[in-house]
């Protein structure tokens, strides 16, 4: 079934190729049943593209390691849900699904965008093939998914042990889903250019789409940290590692482009600023990808490989290029329709939360490629790390959180002052009873974590004041009782209540963050079982050491051979609090010159972090075992020299005997970070407040509204 | 096996080909029904028309959403009654423009 796999690719490049010079003809030569054929062969190219990961998927579940993929990340022990998901997990299988979620997400910005804009369509459905017909080159010339070894080996290596986690399984689909969709804004832009249709129409078409975007990015940056934070075992959740800053990136850059489009939908200013957004954020999303593939900056995340390299320069030069020479030869229809009427007004708030950003996203973007720049430039490879992104990035979130307090109180066009003035009040005394309470209750030393707090407090403030007064204005207009109001009050301004969701869920992931990162306390250290260490207000106890043995063979095998930890006992001020497990997993090897005790445990350690969580805060352990005593070391040196390679496992349970009876010191790092939960939690308003803002109004009140509009309308205006 | 793929693979073909050629499939049918009249070559005005008229009713819909926002800021307290009066106004004569041209685009509505 490999060769229908790879006929798909064969056919999937075909079509692509098809689709962009049908589009391209319909729309030039006015042929509207090409324009449609064109929009077709994205749907084609879907249906292709599904059958092709059918195969692959197939193969996984059905252990089929004729397939080189399969054999790379699956084994015939991987549990069944790990091994749905390991089609993502290497180069192959994450190019194939990347094509795949873009043409479904493409074929549905298409669908839904067919009766308008045909021109714009037309040419961001050329667009939209070229991406497809790229990914489908890579897969055919470099990496091909469907790639075959007879015979086939019997058992494949098996998953990663690090990707053996939940979120994992569903952080690659979800994070490629917002890199994929960045696309469609950038096709449509693009196409707007190319079209020479820059008004309001294209931008209304594409801001749902850009707004999944920025949602999936988020969510899929979110999970990332969660793994992080829960799997790897340095007790962070961001590193700022390259791979996590390229998914932040257009994410910047698309928070962006989502408040100053409201400017260009009401005001019709900000056209070059915003379709520059959409491309750079399109753009983004390419490099993004490219770091990941082309193992060109070290990352835990990256699939490594070096073959891919090219063609994402040539194409990232190419969109960077295309996108200049579009902007600067459509400059005169990209002309502002109005100017700024007052400073004091949202339209200014939302440009100065514009620039905030895109400061952001240049500090990360200058942090992130500074090895390869300084290589190019010195011949010498340096890189910057976390201190130098907080010390840029700390001061620029703290203005970000300002202002997104600041945003809701003021009104569209032109504030007044006096009104201005007044409704800051209750946002400010917000902050200010913060800080008096977090000063009065001993918390100090750490003033640009009280900063952030206050300005959380303050952001809260606002927007608990917008909720208040819309639901007040409703229940005076409509006579609703308060819960039903503010339902009301939600239901019909979705966008803007929304995104104060968004805002609110943004300034408690940033108080989490501000906590738990300048609050925390850290003990490394070594014990023996009985000895205890303290850590901030907590006691840990090394109660005694743990040690299981799963064979190959035993159906709860799920990739570590042998697994050492300990129990450990957390009290505070005498009361106990949790018991924790942490351990360390020691996988197989596969490398049979490792010998037959070896090779079972040869393979990288991963450690299992425990933790107590709660709301207030969390205390995080792992555990890194010493496995090397002379006493362990020895067993695995004589088991090597005399057990055959079916009977290694005997000397593993052996050793894990010896190391619960000798009771060796292992190393452990704890950690209490306060407030840890409020990131997630955070993250979880967030996109609470997305789905509000993006979800489309019933389909009756639409009717209603277009229908009946018009005229009552024009009666209306027409009496002021 | 090989035959199954050989199968399968001319099956997705089949209906690739299906898919994108229908567009073409059914104008060519609508001409020859029209009598084999020469192939349309677009009605340039006619597109524009239509190009317009979508531009217009996006506006139309930013503007009626502008104006609602303007009252939800007066309601809400962030405007005064003099400042809302006056942006209301401009609102409603941006928003009479709009529905202006659109009615002489479409001079059979109502």
């Amino acid at each position: 079934m490999a060769g229908l796999g790879f006929a798909c690719l064969l056919l999937a490049l075909g079509v692509c190729a098809y689709g962009v010079a049908t589009s391209l003809y319909g729309v030039r030569s006015g042929r509207l049943e090409y324009v449609d054929s064109g929009r077709r062969s994205i749907y084609a190219l879907a249906g292709v593209l599904t059958v092709a990961v059918l195969v692959l998927e197939i193969a996984f579940v059905g252990d089929d390691f004729a397939f080189n993929t399969v054999a790379d990340t699956s084994s015939r022990t991987t549990p069944g849900l790990y091994k749905a998901a390991a089609i993502w997990s290497s180069q192959e299988g994450s190019l194939l699904v990347w094509a795949w979620l873009m043409s479904l997400w493409s074929s549905l910005a298409l669908f839904l965008t067919r009766k308008h804009m045909r021109d714009v369509a037309a040419y961001a459905t050329a667009v939209m093939l070229g991406f497809g017909a790229f990914f489908v080159f890579l897969m055919v010339a470099y990496a091909n998914p469907f790639a075959t070894t007879s015979p086939a080996p019997a058992e494949g290596v098996g998953l990663d042990p690090l990707l053996r986690f939940p979120a994992m399984m569903i952080h690659p689909p979800i994070l490629y889903s917002g890199y994929t969709l960045c696309t469609i804004p950038l096709a449509f832009g693009i196409g707007a250019l190319l079209a020479r249709r820059l008004d309001a129409d294209w931008i209304r078409a594409i801001r749902r789409f850009a707004f999944a975007a920025w949602l999936f990015l988020g969510a899929g940056v979110m999970l990332g940290a969660l793994w992080s934070y829960s799997e790897l075992g340095w007790g962070g959740y961001w590193g700022w590692d390259a791979v996590e800053n390229a998914a932040l990136l257009p994410w910047l850059t698309g928070t962006a482009f989502l408040h100053s489009l409201m400017i260009q939908e009401k005001r019709g200013m900000l056209k070059v600023w915003n379709v520059s957004l959409v491309l750079a954020t399109g753009t983004l999303a390419v490099m993004g990808t490219f770091l990941v593939r082309s193992g060109i900056l070290d990352s835990i995340h990256a699939f490594g490989g070096h073959t891919l390299g090219v063609p994402f320069v040539i194409l990232i030069a190419a969109l960077i290029a295309g996108s200049i020479y579009l902007v600067v030869s459509r400059r005169s229809l990209l002309r502002s329709e109005h100017r700024l009427d007052s400073l004091l007004s949202r339209e200014s708030m939302f440009l100065a939360n514009n620039i905030v950003l895109v400061g952001l996203c240049f500090v990360i973007l200058w942090g992130t490629y500074f090895p390869l720049i300084s290589e190019a430039l010195t011949g010498k490879e340096a890189s910057v790390g976390p201190p130098w992104f907080d010390r840029y990035t700390v001061p620029l979130a703290l203005v970000l959180v300002a202002l997104s307090g600041v945003g809701p109180v003021i009104a569209w066009r032109r504030a007044t002052l006096a009104n201005a003035r007044r409704n800051f009040l209750a946002p400010l005394a917000c902050a200010l009873l913060t800080l008096l309470a977090l000063l009065g209750a001993g918390v100090d030393g750490r003033p640009l974590a009280l900063a952030m707090f206050c300005c959380a407090a303050f952001a809260l403030g606002s927007v608990g004041q917008e909720f208040f007064r819309g639901a007040r204005a409703r229940r005076a207009m409509a006579g609703e009782p308060a819960p039903l109001a503010l339902v009301a009050l939600v239901r019909r301004n979705r966008r803007r209540y929304g995104g104060y969701i968004v805002h609110v869920g943004m300034a408690v992931l940033f108080v989490g963050v501000a906590a738990s990162s300048s609050f925390e306390h850290v003990n490394e250290l070594s014990l023996s079982p009985g000895q205890s260490a303290r850590v901030g207000a907590y006691s840990v106890r090394y109660v005694r050491p743990t040690a299981t043995v799963t064979p190959k063979y035993d159906a709860a095998h799920t990739g570590s051979t042998l697994s050492l930890g300990a129990v450990l006992d957390v009290t505070r001020d005498g009361r106990h609090v949790a018991t924790l497990r942490p351990s360390e997993g020691f996988y197989s090897s596969g490398e049979a010159a490792q010998g037959s005790v070896g090779s079972l445990l040869g393979g990288q350690p991963v450690s299992h972090v425990a933790m107590d969580l709660t709301v207030a805060r969390n205390v995080w352990t792992a555990i890194q075992p010493d496995i090397e005593t002379p006493a362990l070391k020895r067993i695995v040196t004589v088991g090597n020299r005399t057990l055959p390679p079916e009977d290694g496992i005997v000397a593993v349970a052996y050793l894990a005997r010896e190391y619960l009876k000798h009771r060796p010191r292992a190393e452990f790092n704890l950690i209490v970070s306060p407030m840890v939960m409020w990131i997630w939690i955070g993250g979880l308003i967030v996109i609470g407040g997305a789905l509000i803002a993006i979800w489309p109004a019933p389909a009756r009140v639409r009717a209603r509204v277009g229908a009946g509009a018009r005229p009552r309308t024009v009666r209306g205006l027409a009496r002021v | 096996m090989a035959v199954l793929v050989v199968i399968l693979t001319l099956l997705v073909l089949a209906a690739v080909l299906a898919v994108i050629s229908a567009p073409i499939r059914a104008a060519r049918a609508r001409r020859e029904a029209a009598g084999g009249a020469a192939p349309a070559g677009g009605d340039a005005e006619e597109a524009l028309a239509a190009r317009t008229l979508e531009d217009l009713e996006a506006a139309r819909e930013a503007k009626y959403r502008e104006i609602r926002d303007a009252e939800l800021d007066y309601r809400t307290g962030k405007l005064s009654r003099e400042d809302y009066g006056a942006i209301d106004a401009e609102l409603r004569a941006e928003a009479i423009e709009i529905l202006d041209r659109l009615e002489r685009l479409k001079p059979t509505d109502a």
